[in-house]
């Protein structure tokens, strides 16, 4: 079969909403971009574990303190199915973590800004959270297998996440004056950058649009964003909060909030690794990797040892 | 003894076991998206819920008994005015649970030597005429079963494992041993309930068998022991950690969260 | 067939343009922690399912890092786990002739049999 007959065949059974797995014939183009998103999906994850993970020793009470532990390792466990799923596609996860460390694979931008205050916490569960989840949901029905099957696992486990940040801000909404400006200033700070999440305006971008030909992406950037406005528009209300855009308005004729311009300017800069945490953030995985070598030396050490004693044993 | 008092030590008892798994807790805790690998990572964060999970219940039971007492100073107490609001001198972990995280030998070894007490002590704690008390440590009990199952094989693989793993354990043998002995010394407190001094023997064994598969060598019994955590006197690390625990409840006082 | 997918998405940053690295070193594979797949059974009476996949040095610690990884929401009550080489698949390109053969075999299925009312319980 000529190369030609096998893309229409492929293209084919992704219009039949058949899904492809590992073992499937796939263009090499396909399997480098589900290999880079899935990649960058799971390395996000691992690095969006650092800043809420600076607030597990602070936690204001004991329940607080033991689901933010949950929640963060849960986004441990995420990263690790998405390693998996990519790893269907021929690459080592070493490889993919040696490629985030040494800056030459992307994550979020998201995790490169600060988490400053407690309120932080509510504002990424339901910000970040929420924003996160309407791109999974969209990629539960994604066209690649195993990155399917992760994301549906990943979506379940994900649903406490966004009310568990939800809750944190109700609280403060209600507490003392100093709270409800904690709350309110996390919202200030995160709700820019939520919006950034779903990458640069639909207008902006310059090619065919194979990602969604492909169904490897479903939804374009701007109808997610704008479901993701709306949602939060009406969200914040109960809160007695405001979103910090002056431009937000309900526009009776679409049917849809309008909202202000995104400052692309600094999206990209965070993007090239100019945003206030980039370094750390890189720097606190390379660490926790460098310092585990030893570590995962002396487990392949000890189980290579123990097979061999098993053969002397056995024979 | 008059009912006062034993009520006190009840309390102090409780509270010494809550403050335990909490300080054990919060250090482990300092792993989650920091561990040697990711599978690990989870896995640490596990057993820090489990212990958060077992000091909850603890404080909760000794929060109970503080609000029937007719006067005490803690009153209302709650599991959080409890774990929030009580200063060093005031708590009754171990020493050994404060120690630095160190490297994962230092935090693998910890968990070891703990779990494996804290193992000995729940399956005695299970029979205490205290209900309460012994519905806790029968259900801390599975969580503890797996903890040293899991820091066992830890200890083993490091030990027996590379040139490097195995001058890494010996170092965390050397830090840690001096704060073992303060497991079995009995403060006023534990009076009437499980005999500290009656673990050590059945300690010292499982701790020289783990050690032999991982060719390790036990240390001297004649090394000197630090005691005082029991009764509130601790090392420096414990501020620290206690101005990073309560940091938020100091700084609003009174407030929801 | 040249295809530049240069589209931005969430998780999806593309190489060009975003300040990455030009390239990386290559690990070697055999430090790396062998793969293994998990297959756990949700409850009593039911197959083990597989569940997905991990890394871990031997067996007992592949069961456990799966009862940590893939059972915090008490999704499982048995665990089995094989190292990934070892499973053996059969070839996409043959299935055709592996499994398409069965599509005409209408007969084995109870539906292709028309009985009278009258017959229960069959």
């Amino acid at each position: 079969m000529s190369v030609h007959e096998l893309e229409k065949l492929f293209q084919d059974k992704i219009d039949q909403e058949i899904k492809i797995e590992p073992r499937d014939w796939m263009p090499e183009a396909y399997r480098k971009t589900n290999l880079r998103q899935i990649s960058q999906h799971a390395h996000s994850e691992i690095v969006g574990m650092l800043p809420e993970g600076n607030w597990i020793g602070r936690a204001p009470s004991l329940k607080r303190k033991a689901i933010l532990l949950a929640k963060v390792q849960d986004e441990g466990g995420h990263g690790l199915y998405l390693y998996s799923a990519a790893e269907t596609l021929g690459f080592s996860r070493d490889q993919m973590i040696e490629d985030l460390h040494s800056g030459k694979a992307k994550y979020s931008s998201i995790f490169n800004y600060p988490s400053l205050t407690w309120a932080d916490m509510g504002a990424i569960g339901w910000l970040v959270d929420g924003a996160a989840i309407l791109n999974q949901v969209m990629l539960c029905r994604t066209s690649y297998g195993p990155y399917a099957r992760a994301m549906v696992r990943i979506c379940k486990e994900e649903s406490f996440h966004q009310r568990q940040g939800f809750e944190i801000l109700l609280v403060l909404s209600r507490g003392t004056e100093a709270q409800k400006a904690m709350c309110q200033d996390a919202i200030n700070r995160w709700w820019w950058p939520s919006l950034m999440m779903f990458g640069p305006k639909d207008s902006e971008s310059t090619n065919s649009d194979q990602s969604m030909k492909w169904k490897i992406k479903r939804k374009s950037n701007d109808e997610l964003r704008q479901q993701f406005v709306d949602m939060i528009a009406e969200q914040v209300k109960v809160l007695g909060m405001t979103l910090p855009d002056p431009d937000l308005v309900w526009n009776e004729s679409r049917k849809h909030y309008d909202f202000g311009e995104i400052n692309w300017e600094e999206f990209w800069n965070v993007v090239k690794g100019n945003g206030p945490c980039n370094k750390q953030r890189l720097e606190a995985r390379r660490k926790a990797h460098d310092n585990g070598a030893w570590v995962r030396e002396a487990a392949s050490a000890y189980a290579a040892k123990k097979a061999a004693r098993r053969k002397t044993v056995a024979a | 003894m008059s009912a006062h008092t034993s009520n006190q030590a009840l309390i102090d008892y409780t509270l010494h076991l809550a403050d335990s798994s909490l300080i054990m807790a919060q250090r482990s805790s300092e792993w989650c998206g920091h561990g040697p690998v990711l599978e690990q990572d989870i896995a640490i964060t596990n057993i820090s819920l489990d212990l958060l999970g077992q000091a909850r219940h603890f404080y909760q039971y000794a929060a109970g008994l503080i609000n029937q007492s007719a006067d005490h100073t803690l009153k209302p107490a709650t599991e959080d005015s409890l774990a929030y609001l009580r200063d060093e001198r005031a708590f009754k972990n171990l020493l050994l649970t404060e120690l630095p995280k160190g490297d994962w030998a230092q935090t693998i070894l910890k968990h070891f030597f703990f779990s494996v007490y804290q193992s000995l002590l729940y399956t005695r704690l299970q029979t205490v005429p205290d209900k309460d008390l012994a519905a806790i440590a029968a259900k801390s009990l599975k969580e503890v079963a797996y903890h040293v199952k899991w820091s066992s094989e830890w200890v083993i693989r490091l030990g027996d494992g590379t040139a490097e793993s195995h001058q890494r354990m010996l170092t965390a043998i050397e830090e840690l041993w001096p704060y073992t002995g303060e497991m079995f010394r009995a403060a006023d407190y534990e009076t009437g309930m499980v005999d500290p001094s009656t673990l050590h023997a059945g300690w010292l064994k499982e701790v020289q068998d783990v050690f032999a598969e991982a060719t390790l060598p036990m240390s001297s019994e004649s090394v000197y022991m630090h005691v005082g955590g029991k009764t509130g006197l601790h090392t420096e690390n414990l501020g620290y950690m206690l101005a990073e625990l309560q940091y938020l409840q100091r700084a609003y006082p009174g407030a929801e969260w | 067939m040249q295809i530049q997918v240069k589209k931005f998405y969430y998780g999806d940053i593309p190489d060009s343009g975003s300040g990455s690295a030009p390239s990386a070193k290559q690990v070697n594979p055999s430090e790396e922690w062998p793969l293994w797949e998990v297959f756990i059974r949700s409850k009593q009476g039911l197959d083990h399912k597989h569940a997905g996949s991990l890394h871990a040095a031997d067996a007992e610690m592949a069961i456990e890092n799966a009862r940590d990884v893939y059972t915090r929401r008490q999704e499982g009550i048995s665990i089995w786990v094989v190292e990934s080489k070892y499973i053996h698949a059969s070839k996409p390109e043959e299935s055709g002739m592996l499994y398409d053969p069965a599509e005409d075999k209408i007969y084995r299925h109870p539906t292709f049999y028309d009985l009278p009312d009258a017959v229960k319980h069959m």
